[in-house]
């Protein structure tokens, strides 16, 4: 599935991978956070070899990572409130109180303040993915990953989540990265960019460099829309 | 390989006491209702069709409550009312976890650095441990109430003559057999269960698959375990 894909994500900025769809970028996500096993190659975290440590390491290493999921991965049988707090209960030793002051800081910074009664069935699509964004940084994550933040998002919605993510990647000084075939999101909060393409790394760069590459499949990729060829001229 | 991840790297103690009383609720007690009224049909049904085939008028009447009593013990209690059991809980947990798993609920597991295997299935599999002897003593005492009902209700047998058949020639062993069953069926259903939902892999469909498949798996797995455990211990 994927072939020789190397890059180094930037710290404390928004790195995106991007690509059209079943080209692996999941897929590299998922090797990248442990889900998939990968046949060969390293995942180093801050220079902690990830892919090949022993089971402790690999718990720490995780216990850092805070993860977006495409449908927002909420658990149906708890609220919003037991959703964020989850982490909290599990992996730290704080007290009832210090983990509800936690919760309610980070549901305000994501928009969804007085909502800890909810449960995940009650929430729109955007609503699910705040609180999935609470739920990865509730425990001061210092690597947050996103798998398609805005899949499924009208417009707005889409730009609201992304510039949350980007707000909260710079205020926690968190190293995030995001799997997006979503070329607003690309424009918007690029920091670092890596295309993939058919299971291998084509391109990369940043929002500034992007419209200036000349790798033809990462051009068709940009110009896929009518309102990007538009912008750009390229009718 | 299912059943040794269970207990590697578990989280700390009081997080499972509490998920096996969640689990002890839902697995249990849930299940008292249908329990109770296949239990005292089932008791019922056995005291008439006994009757109907004891004509010889050289069969005291007592003998329709020692055959209830020993059908329900020795068979009907723990055997019928495991399929039942498999057929509720078994789907209940493979859909719970199918479910879990297409949505991604137990990659978020995997992510924060959580044993998924160990959160979610050791308490399932405790508290099934727990309850299932509790629900064939239910069980056990229904149907041969049942069968007392039934007998009073019809006429075939008198409250003396059934009481005192169900004290003849009693073998307390049958109670020991009876449990010693229903602790095998248990960890049965709900390993079987939970390894099928578990490992689901597709969408809704393939939840509604693991289900099936976990019912069916289980009543062969509760009917062979019935044959080898007769075999070893009341040959």
């Amino acid at each position: 599935m994927l072939h020789s894909v190397s890059g180094t994500f930037l710290p404390g900025k928004t790195n995106l991978i991007i690509g059209a769809s079943g080209t692996g970028k999941s897929v590299l996500l998922k090797c990248i956070v442990g889900l998939i096993q990968p046949d060969e190659g390293e995942v180093l975290y801050d220079g902690r070899e990830f892919t090949t440590a022993n089971r402790d390491l690999k718990t720490e290493i995780r216990r850092e990572i805070g993860m977006l999921f495409q449908g927002g991965a909420l658990f149906d049988s708890k609220n919003v409130e037991q959703n964020v707090m989850f982490p909290l209960d599990i992996l730290t030793t704080l007290s009832k109180k210090e983990k509800l002051d936690r919760v309610n800081f980070v549901l305000e910074r994501v928009g969804l303040a007085n909502s800890n009664r909810l449960m995940p069935s009650e929430l729109s699509g955007g609503m699910k993915k705040r609180v999935g964004i609470a739920r990865a940084i509730v425990n001061n994550s210092r690597y947050l990953f996103c798998d398609e933040p805005n899949s499924g998002l009208d417009p707005q919605t889409a730009i609201l989540i992304d510039s949350l993510i980007q707000e909260i990647t710079r205020e926690y000084n968190i190293t995030t990265i995001v799997v997006t075939h979503d070329m607003n999101s690309v424009m918007e909060i690029g920091d670092y960019i890596m295309f993939i393409y058919k299971g291998r790394k084509l391109w990369e760069g940043n929002k500034e460099t992007i419209g200036a590459n000349n790798v033809a499949e990462l051009q068709d990729f940009i110009y896929a829309n009518n309102l990007m060829r538009a912008l750009h001229g390229k009718e | 390989m299912f059943l040794g991840s269970l207990f590697v790297k578990r989280e700390p103690l009081k997080t499972y006491i509490r998920l096996i009383f969640d689990e002890a609720v839902i697995i249990g007690v849930n299940s008292i209702v249908i329990v109770a009224i296949v239990s005292t049909f089932m008791g019922a049904v056995t005291a008439v069709q006994t009757a109907y085939n004891l004509v010889s008028p050289l069969i005291a009447d007592y003998v329709i409550s020692v055959i209830v009593r020993d059908m329900t013990i020795l068979e009907l209690a723990p055997t019928i009312i495991a399929i039942v059991f498999a057929g509720k809980v078994g789907s209940n947990i493979a859909g719970g976890l199918g479910t879990m798993r297409i949505t991604e609920q137990i990659d978020a597991l995997e992510v924060m650095g959580i044993n998924s295997v160990s959160y979610l299935v050791l308490p399932k599999i405790i508290a099934t441990l727990l309850v299932y002897p509790m629900l064939v003593i239910i069980s056990g005492f229904l149907a041969i109430y049942g069968g007392y009902l039934a007998g009073i209700i019809t006429g075939i047998i008198t409250p003396t003559e059934y009481i005192y058949g169900i004290r003849a020639d009693f073998n307390e062993f049958s109670v020991t057999f009876a449990l010693i069953k229903s602790v095998v069926f248990a960890f049965l259903v709900s390993s079987i269960s939970s390894f099928k939902g578990y490992y689901t892999q597709g969408g809704a469909l393939e939840v509604g698959q693991a289900s099936t498949s976990a019912v069916t798996n289980s009543v062969i797995a509760i009917l062979t375990a019935d044959y080898l455990l007769a075999q070893l211990l009341l040959d």
